[in-house]
This record gives structure tokens, C-alpha cells and sequence, in this order.
């Protein structure tokens, strides 16, 4: 059944037409825009921005790391920094990567839509996040807060500078995803095209729609976590400190609530874009496209109900660390699934491997590996030796760098010729994807075996025995960092070169926003689109385009 | 294996489960590679249009592959949680030591009643039960060749035990980060035989209690903790120098100024809020119901001796 998608008059396919990124230039333009292309593009430099930043914090601690002793910083100074780059990395780079860049930029195109449901509160979302982010970064620069990512009280609750700011930063920021989630739900709710059932949904939307569920769900506990932390050090209400008291296990309690829903905001956006570049570049529908769509959903409901396995060794009950231990491996059930559907989709398919497929592949690997080390930390005996050390950090690591954020590049370098209407050199973006892959494990293997050996993550000094694995660890650092600048380089470069003009669907993939031109006219479809095929049918999206450029 | 020192019959045990997963991890690791390198191989695009098998699902196989792989994580979840049970239940017959932990030192008190600085000495093949607690932030006492830990939290006590096989020397961390000394906050577990256990805690008792008072104070200076914030010659850390105080008169940003004496002395121990020094933080933690009276005399003494 070939049925025409996108009705243009043969005028419209010949005329050079404008597209959202030429139509309507100007800074007032962009910065008052509710197109959600222009919102993404906006989101995406910032949040870029922000990952140069907390990526070069992270080569400073790896430089620090390199002598057992002081090498170039103080231990005052370390302890901030790693401090920013956790806050950077985990608030301002991994909650809103996917679904604010990629997320609002294809997710209407996806469906069919002009826009998202709220165009103007998806505009508020991202000044939201700047904000959120200024208020901070400024309040750890300027405060010098040293309290790690995770700001467990009673010490935070107890030093002085920055934490109350830092506090309003967070509740801010919160407020920005809340938004971006409450607009997906609506928009994949009301304004999917005529004939776009929801399992007719390309599965990025099913990744996005678990996660909008889990930002409007979970993210207002950490909002309440927040005033409650404020209310103890502007008031002295005890609520955290002991002092006063309150009970410090309690944040960890709330904290965990809201943080460890929040690694599935990270990881099922991710997932999301790997469930498209696999079936896509295998030129074969994805297998098991129910268990993948729904294993998403089953993993946000039960990520709610694991946060206890953080806390194996915080003197919670013992029966309530039974609990959180079994919760934690029914949940990692459905995550392992989907890796066999992917390698599933793979089998007798037709591989070709652009560097999108490239970045999936090392997601496989890398994921497996995160993955697979989280059955460590599930099992209650042997996480109580592994909690707290370089082990912990190599895992989570692994889980969203290796996981959300490489799977963040598939996405990234799948959709680039849609956003920007280039295609970049494959030969550097493999050689990019090569480096990133090894850098990061020479970065992170070495942080295994540390850690399995005892050393404690945020330790400035550390014992002689450990410096060769240290050292091992910076040097994968670095190269992980050339790996990165050579990505970016290699995506920019094409945008100030016009030859490398990309078609409207260089990958030959079957869901709606190829079939309108790189990059999209500024209201997207100039028709609404009916859809006769599914996501995966690339079958019929090629018969499609045949006709097309007969007619 | 893990590389770190196996120094109970419960490390044994944890070290058995990190085996499985690690076995288990390895297998399915194994499978992905193998599948992911076979079908890059042999499914590679030969040439465009290519056609492709519409393969959509096949319920079966997917049962399979979700039920077959929880049969051992049911396993690691069971044996992982009956192991735990056993590092949370100290004999009746265990020996019982206390552990303060504050910034950035700890504190073992002895079942006599004495504490004798940052080595805790326990005997060979008896059960040692910890009775943990904070007395600023948390903490967390952490034990890897044992594979033990836990959190120390200020106003509750937390618990651990562990027995070794043998006498040794073990590594101590704090595994809960807690401030800009965090990775200084080290002791060590000091394994005797019974008999070395005792002979030790007899002389360290007597030691303790015929020493003359300025070394008494020069040993409590180390013993509890007071050199990771005071220097003895003239450095800043945390607090002030203790060197050549004895008699000057200090400014307070909190109170009038006063001569450094044995008043002041004992007041700073027991109450050190009540002065503090101008140009320094409020955060020493008091050591009020921890010193004895001749301990306090002791470190007075040493003070009025570092001229």
C-alpha cells in the first residue's frame, strides 16, 4: 500500500524554497521564536555549551589525578570541581540532551505536527533552563560549594556559601523539564497525523513519551527536596540536620526519589535513538516493536520503586534493602531485552555502517558493559563493598556517557543533515567514533579495577598503589577529548561548505520527517500528512519516494 | 579474582558472588560480541535497494530470551541478600569497640573504656562488632579486604562485624565524602594474635596512665585527631598554630580577648564555639564526655610546652 504522503505540487519541488533557518533571520527572531526547530537548535548550542564546559572540568580532574599528591590544583579546589562537572553533567547536559535537542526537534516532524501542542511554554522551557543553569553555575563558582552532585545533608546543610542559590538553580531547572515533559504528553496525546496509530509510532516517540511521563512525575519531588533544604537553612526547620532534629537519611531518601527516575530520563531518550538509527541502517523493520515500546513504558514505572539501592549502606532497614535489591534486577530485565531486539533487528538485515550505525554500535558495547556491571551493585553483599568507589563511577559512566550520551552522537549524527541540511565527511566521523570509543574505555576500565580494589571515588590523595591505573585512566581521558573535538569538528565544518548539501533522506529511512526537505520548510508539511505505512516499512517509504520524484 | 586481600570467611563468600556475576557477565558479554561481529560480517550492504526479510517479532523467542537470562539474576538477588544478612548480625561473644568519626580523623574506644588513636587493634579469629557514629557529618567506615562498609551518621549508630582470619595489617577508608580532607580520612586495622591483642591493650593502658603529662598531650594530639586541623609549627590548616600560644593574649571574633591558659585550654576542648579565633571558622567539634580530666590537663600541658 504506497500512498502518497506529503501532496506537493510539482512548482513547490523545483522552486527553492525557505526553510526555518533562513526564513525570518535575525536575533530578535531567534530569541522570541516558537518554532520548535528553532528551540531545539537554541537548546542544543546551549546545552553543547555547557558539555565543553563540564567535559574540560573533567580533563582538569583527570590532570589532578595523575600523582597520588597534589599535581595542579588544591584539594579545596578539586573537591569544587568535580562538584561542577557532576551538577553540569547530570542537570544541565544529560536530563535535557536528547529530548530538548533531538526530542523537539523531530518529535512533531514525527508525528506529523506543525509544532508541539504549547509552542510558547516550550520557548518558557528554554529560558528556564538558562536561568536555572546561570543561577547554578554562578552560585558553585561563586560560592565555591563543594558538596559533590548529590549534596547529601547534613554537610550541605552545614557549610556555608552557595548552597541556598545552588537550591533555587535546581528547582529552576526542574521546573524546565517538567514543562518539556507536560508538552511531549500533550503532543503525542492530540496531534499525531490522520492514520498514525500508536503503534504506528516511530519508537523515538514511545522513548520520549516514557520519559515526558517520568519528568512530570518525578521531577516535583526534587523541587520539594529543595524548598525543604531552603526552609532548613533560611528558618532552621529541622528537617535534614541532626542538630536540628531532622534526620540526614531523609534527603537521601528524597534525593534518590527523584534521582534515580532520573537516570531513566537519561537512558530511555537514548535507547529511543538507537531504536531508530538500528532498523534504519539495517534496512529491516525493528524486531519486536511492541516489547521495545513497551519495555520502555514497564522501565519508567518501576524505576520509581528502585531508589532504596543507593542507599545499601546508609543504615536503611535490611528488609527494605531485600526490596530494592529485587526491584532493581526486575528492572533490569527490560533494558537487556531491548538489547537482544537490537541486535535481533540486525540479523539477516542490510548493514550499512554510516556514523550513526558506528555511534550505535559502540552504544551496544559500551551500554552491555554499564549494563552489565549494574548486576554488581544490584546484588546487596557485593554492592556494600563496591558502593562509594571508583567502581560506582566507572558504572554510571558507562550507563550515561556510554549509554545516554553516545547514543546522544547516533542521534545527533542521524538527524544532522534534517537539522541543518549537510552531510558531514564519513571517513573523520568514524575516526571520531574510534577515538571516543577507545579514549572512553581507557578513560573508565582502568576505574573498574581501582575501584574493585578498594579506592573511594572523590578522594584527592590517594595511595601510591593505585597511580598506574590513575594514569592509565588520564591518558584515555585525553584521548576521549581529541575523539570529541574531532566529532565536533567534523559535524561543523559541512555547515560553511554548500556542497555538501544533503537530500531530504540521505538514510533511506521510513518515518515522517524525511520525507519534507534538509533542513524543513518552517512549518514542516505543507499539507498535514497521511500515513499509510509504519516507521519501519522501508519498503514502502522507498516505493513512496519513487513516485514522487516521477511525479 | 579480585585483587584485593581476602581477609575473612565472609570476603570469601562476597568474593564467590562477584565470581558469578562476573562469569555471567563475561557469557552474555560474549553473545552480544559474537552476534553484533557476525552479522556486521555477514549482513553487510552490498549494494543499494538491497532487499531485506520482514522479520517483525517472534513471541517465542522473546520469551525465551527475557525468562532464560532472570533464572540467574533470581540467584545473585537470593545469595547477594542471605550473604548481606550474615555482615548484619553480630555473635552474642563479639568484641566490642566504639568508632567516633568526625572531620577528619576517628576515634576507637577500646571495651576499657580508653582510645588510643587512628590503628584499631583487634585479635586473630574472634568476632569484632563496630558501634559507629558521627559527630558532624556522615561518614562511612569502609573496610575492602574484609568487604565491609557502612554509613556513619551523626545521631544514630549504625553496626558492622567482621571477624579475621588472621593476624595483619588492613586499610581503612571513608567512603562517605565529607569535606575538604576527605581522602586524609585513613586508618588502619591492626590484626594480633589473642595474646598480642592483650598484651598490647595492658601496655598502651599503663602507658597512658604513667606517662608524664606533656607526652601524654603530645600522644592525644595525635591520637584524637587534633594535628589534621592544628599545626605545631606555626603552619595555618583549619585552626590556629598551636605553636608558642601559651600566654598571649587572642582576639575572638565572638567573644572579648582572653589569655591562652589552662581555662582557656579546657574551654576550647569542651565548648570551642564559645571563643573563636578571629580569622577562623567555628567548625572544631567538641570533645565534651571524650577526655578525661587528665587527659585535659595532658594537652594543656603539651600546649604551654610547644614554645
Amino acid at each position: 500500500m504506497a500512498e502518497v504522503l506529503t501532496q506537493r505540487t510539482p512548482a513547490a519541488v523545483h522552486q527553492p524554497e525557505g526553510n526555518f533557518l533562513t526564513e525570518n533571520p535575525g536575533l530578535l527572531n531567534w530569541m522570541f521564536t516558537v518554532d520548535h526547530k528553532r528551540i531545539g537548535l537554541m537548546y542544543f548550542w546551549t546545552i553543547m555549551t555547557m558539555f565543553f564546559v563540564g567535559g574540560v572540568l573533567a580533563l582538569a580532574l583527570r590532570t589532578e589525578l595523575l600523582t597520588p599528591k597534589t599535581t595542579i590544583v588544591s584539594a579545596e579546589v578539586y573537591n569544587q570541581l568535580f562538584t561542577l562537572h557532576g551538577v553540569i553533567m547530570t542537570f544541565l547536559v544529560l536530563v535535557p540532551v536528547i529530548p530538548a535537542t533531538l526530542g523537539n526537534f523531530v518529535l512533531p516532524m514525527m508525528l506529523g505536527a506543525k509544532d508541539v501542542a504549547f509552542p510558547r511554554l516550550n520557548l518558557l522551557s528554554y529560558y528556564l533552563y538558562v536561568f536555572g543553569a546561570l543561577l547554578a553555575v554562578g552560585a558553585i563558582i561563586g560560592g565555591g560549594l563543594d558538596t559533590g552532585w548529590t549534596f547529601y545533608t547534613p554537610y550541605s546543610s552545614t557549610i556555608s556559601g552557595g548552597v541556598s542559590i545552588m537550591t533555587m538553580g535546581a528547582f529552576v531547572l526542574g521546573f524546565s523539564s517538567i514543562l518539556t515533559g507536560v508538552n511531549f504528553i500533550a503532543t503525542i496525546h492530540k496531534l499525531r497525523a490522520p492514520g498514525l496509530s500508536w503503534y504506528n509510532m516511530p519508537l523515538f516517540v514511545w522513548g520520549m513519551y516514557a520519559t515526558a511521563v517520568i519528568q512530570v512525575l518525578a521531577t516535583p519531588v526534587i523541587g520539594i527536596t529543595m524548598v525543604l533544604l531552603l526552609m532548613e537553612r533560611l528558618f532552621q526547620v529541622g528537617i535534614f540536620d541532626a542538630s536540628l532534629g531532622g534526620d540526614p537519611v531523609l534527603f537521601q531518601h528524597f534525593f534518590w526519589f527523584y534521582s534515580h527516575p532520573v537516570v531513566y530520563i537519561m537512558i530511555l531518550p537514548g535507547m529511543a535513538c538507537i531504536s531508530e538509527v538500528i532498523p534504519t541502517f539495517s534496512h529491516k523493520p525493528i524486531f519486536g516493536y511492541k516489547a521495545v515500546a513497551w519495555s520502555s513504558v514497564g522501565i519508567a514505572v518501576v524505576s520509581f520503586f528502585v531508589w532504596g539501592h543507593h542507599m545499601f549502606v546508609s543504615g536503611q532497614s535490611e528488609f527494605a534493602g531485600a526490596i530494592f535489591s529485587f526491584l532493581t534486577f526486575v528492572v533490569a530485565i527490560p533494558s537487556g531485552v531491548k538489547v537482544w531486539n537490537w541486535l535481533a533487528t540486525m540479523y539477516r538485515g542490510s548493514i550499512s555502517l554510516g556514523a550513526p550505525m558506528l555511534y550505535a554500535i559502540a552504544f551496544l558495547l559500551l551500554f552491555g558493559i554499564g549494563g552489565l556491571t549494574g548486576l554488581f551493585l544490584a546484588t546487596v553483599a557485593v554492592d556494600v563493598h563496591l558502593h562509594d568507589t571508583y567502581f560506582i563511577v566507572a558504572h554510571f559512566h558507562y550507563v550515561m556517557m556510554g549509554g545516554t550520551l553516545i547514543a546522544f552522537f547516533a542521534g545527533l549524527h542521524y538527524w544532522w543533515p534534517k537539522m541543518y541540511g549537510r552531510m558531514y565527511n564519513e571517513f573523520w566521523a568514524a575516526i571520531g567514533c574510534l577515538l571516543v570509543f577507545l579514549g572512553f574505555n581507557g578513560t573508565f576500565i582502568p576505574q573498574f579495577i581501582v575501584g574493585s580494589r578498594g579506592m573511594p571515588r572523590r578522594y584527592y590523595n590517594y595511595l601510591d598503589q593505585f597511580q598506574f591505573l590513575h594514569v592509565a585512566s588520564t591518558i584515555g581521558s585525553y584521548v576521549l577529548g581529541i575523539g570529541l573535538v574531532i566529532m565536533a569538528a567534523t559535524l561543523i565544518v559541512p555547515l560553511f561548505r554548500k556542497r555538501y548539501d544533503a537530500p531530504n533522506n540521505p538514510w533511506g529511512a521510513a518515518s515522517l520527517e524525511w520525507t519534507v526537505s534538509s533542513p524543513p520548510p518552517t512549518h514542516n508539511f505543507h499539507h498535514v500528512p497521511v500515513v499509510t505505512h509504519g516507521p519501519y516499512d522501508f519498503k514502502a517509504a522507498r516505493r513512496l519516494e519513487q513516485m514522487e520524484s516521477h511525479s | 579474582m579480585m585483587p584485593v586481600t581476602q581477609a575473612s570467611d565472609y570476603a570469601r563468600e562476597v568474593d564467590s558472588i562477584y565470581m558469578f556475576i562476573t562469569y555471567f557477565g563475561i557469557f552474555f558479554y560474549s553473545i552480544i560480541i559474537i552476534a553484533l561481529g557476525y552479522f556486521i560480517h555477514k549482513y553487510r550492504r552490498r549494494r543499494k535497494n538491497e532487499d531485506t526479510p520482514d522479520i517483525t517479532h517472534n513471541t517465542a523467542l522473546e520469551v525465551i530470551w527475557t525468562v532464560i537470562p532472570s533464572i540467574p539474576l533470581v540467584v545473585m538477588a537470593f545469595w547477594g541478600f542471605n550473604t548481606y544478612m550474615q555482615a548484619r548480625v553480630a555473635p552474642a561473644d563479639s568484641l566490642e569497640i566504639k568508632v567516633i568519626a568526625k572531620k577528619w580523623a576517628w576515634e576507637f574506644t577500646y571495651p576499657n573504656g580508653m582510645s588510643f588513636g587512628q590503628e584499631m587493634h583487634v585479635p586473630a579469629g574472634r568476632p569484632v562488632k563496630l558501634v559507629m557514629i558521627s559527630q558532624d557529618v556522615i561518614h562511612d567506615f569502609f573496610l575492602p579486604d574484609f568487604r565491609i562498609k557502612a554509613d556513619i551518621v551523626p545521631s544514630r549508630y549504625t553496626q558492622l562485624w567482621f571477624q579475621a582470619d588472621e593476624p595483619g595489617e588492613h586499610q581503612v577508608y571513608c567512603a562517605e565524602y565529607c569535606g575538604r580532607d576527605h581522602s586524609n580520612m585513613l586508618a588502619k586495622v591492626v590484626v594480633d594474635t589473642e595474646e598480642q591483642y592483650q598484651q598490647w591493650l595492658e601496655q598502651k593502658a599503663e602507658e597512658a596512665m604513667n606517662m608524664p603529662l606533656p607526652e601524654l598531650g603530645k600522644l592525644l594530639y595525635v591520637n584524637k585527631g587534633c594535628n589534621t586541623c592544628h599545626s605545631i609549627d606555626g603552619t595555618r590548616i583549619q585552626g590556629p598554630s598551636f605553636k608558642g600560644i601559651w600566654g598571649q593574649t587572642h582576639q575572638f571574633s565572638n567573644a572579648q580577648p582572653a589569655v591562652v591558659d589552662e581555662n582557656y585550654i579546657r574551654e576550647s576542648l569542651l565548648q570551642p564555639t564559645a571563643k573563636v579565633r578571629a580569622g577562623y571558622e567555628a567548625i572544631m567539634p567538641s570533645f565534651q564526655g571524650l577526655l578525661r580530666e587528665r587527659e585535659i590537663q595532658a594537652l594543656a600541658e603539651y600546649v604551654k610546652s610547644l614554645k
